[in-house]
């Protein structure tokens, strides 16, 4: 655990270092919105608001990880090979990119609501989406970019790979913050709660358990 | 070099005949057998032989392609993988057909060839975590390399598949029988009739599935061979 840590710190500093790759990835998230804003104005229909949403989320998601492995280089890979174990090095990426989609869907949803609007009626539960989605797409995407990464750092590779595996998590996703939106009560609503940590926890153990295969070359 | 002549059939494999004799019962007894007088079904009821059993072939091959997924990992054998990706070549071309005789029944029941219903974005869904499979096996030169990261992504796939098709289905209404309140097919087959053609179906297209994926397989080897 001390070593997960560990990677995570570096993680973490290694962002702070090139900071223009953060910030490039801020100004991702908030042109996109910008670019909503003056296409559509405003947004009265609730399932496009929500749909638009976690579009702009899986957008910036699979920008933002993508970059997670397909930065390291040869020599890198050799270096953590020698310093960290596969279990311990997935984890750390999947905990950090978890951070990462965090801040960003922070951001996301703090200009898409300055400038689109917030129908949202119960916020606590939206953010509870948010979270869960997060955390979801973390550990497919951190899973996705190390096979794109090996199979020649192609960046569309990446986005035909995760698109598809992504669609049942974005599905539950979409339908709980909606009904979050729509303020349904928890009793109602926490059936999409219990489907969708159970995805999450499905696709941590599979990257958990999957990646030591891709790890040695 | 002796034994030209030996007719195409003399080699065949017990399961082998086993194909043809069911298909041939299938497609005979699936045609011409009584089947339940429905409103709006009517004879299009008899699409339950050969489109239900598209997506029950389907799912044993990636089923297939899951475990030589597995055990190429487990064992580095090039041999695992040649066979995990054929079943799942032949998996999609299965589901392919699904969607195909899906869609034309959907056209005579529900009115369109493509309605907006769980499970055929499901099966779409699933569809194209399969193409985005094949594109990644294209996309890498590397035999070992290529084995690798498919086996990996095959499995993710196969796991996406079933929620695609089991889990999300049930959380929505569907036009389906057996969701959202419509009664399940075996309702509608009062006296077991069609029982008598489907399960006897379900083998027969699981068998040919199986076979096709045999041929591929072989004709792989012997082109790596050829190559080396």
């Amino acid at each position: 655990m001390n070593i997960v840590l560990q990677l995570i710190q570096k993680e973490i500093k290694s962002e702070w270092k090139q900071k223009y790759a953060f910030n490039g990835l801020l100004l991702y998230v908030v042109s996109t919105v910008f670019v909503c804003y003056l296409s559509f104005r405003q947004i009265v229909d609730l399932p496009t608001w929500n749909a638009l949403f976690w579009i702009i989320q899986l957008f910036a998601g699979v920008n933002a990880i993508s970059k997670s492995f397909l930065q390291e280089g040869r020599g890198r890979m050799l270096y953590y090979y020698t310093i960290t174990n596969a279990r311990s090095f997935i984890l750390a990426k999947i905990i950090y990119n978890l951070l990462l989609m965090l801040v960003l869907s922070g951001f996301n949803l703090i200009f898409y609501s300055l400038f689109i609007g917030n129908p949202v009626q119960n916020m606590p539960m939206f953010i509870l989406a948010m979270v869960l989605g997060s955390a979801g797409f973390s550990a497919v995407l951190a899973m996705v970019s190390a096979i794109a990464s090996k199979a020649g750092n192609n960046f569309a590779l990446m986005s035909i790979l995760s698109f598809p595996i992504l669609i049942p998590i974005l599905m539950v996703t979409i339908r709980f913050s909606k009904n979050a939106m729509d303020g349904i009560a928890w009793a109602v609503n926490q059936q999409f709660a219990i489907i969708l940590l159970a995805l999450i926890a499905m696709v941590f153990a599979l990257s958990y358990l999957l990646f030591p295969y891709l790890w040695r070359d | 070099m002796k034994n030209n002549t030996t007719s195409v059939f003399s080699g065949l494999q017990w399961w082998k005949w086993l194909c043809i004799v069911l298909l041939f019962y299938t497609f005979y007894q699936g045609l011409m057998i009584e089947v339940p007088r429905m409103a709006i079904l009517h004879e299009t009821i008899r699409n339950l032989f050969f489109h239900v059993t598209m997506w029950f072939s389907m799912i044993i091959m990636m089923f297939a392609s899951l475990v030589y997924g597995i055990r190429y990992l487990s064992s580095n054998d090039i041999k695992f993988d040649i066979k995990a990706s054929e079943s799942a070549y032949t998996g999609v071309f299965l589901g392919i057909l699904g969607l195909a005789t899906g869609s034309l029944w959907a056209k005579y029941t529900w009115g369109a060839w493509w309605v907006n219903d769980a499970k055929l974005n499901g099966a779409a869904a699933a569809m194209l975590v399969y193409f985005a499979y094949i594109i990644l096996r294209g996309s890498i030169d590397d035999e070992h390399k290529r084995a690798k990261l498919a086996s990996v992504y095959g499995i993710f796939a196969f796991t996406m598949m079933l929620v695609f098709i089991m889990i999300l289905p049930r959380l929505t209404d569907s036009l389906h029988p057996g969701n959202g309140g419509n009664p399940g097919f075996s309702n509608y087959d009062l006296d077991s009739k069609m029982r008598t053609v489907f399960y006897p179906a379900v083998i027969g297209w699981a068998l040919l599935a199986t076979w096709i994926t045999e041929i591929n397989v072989r004709i792989k080897v012997l082109k790596n061979k050829s190559e080396e």
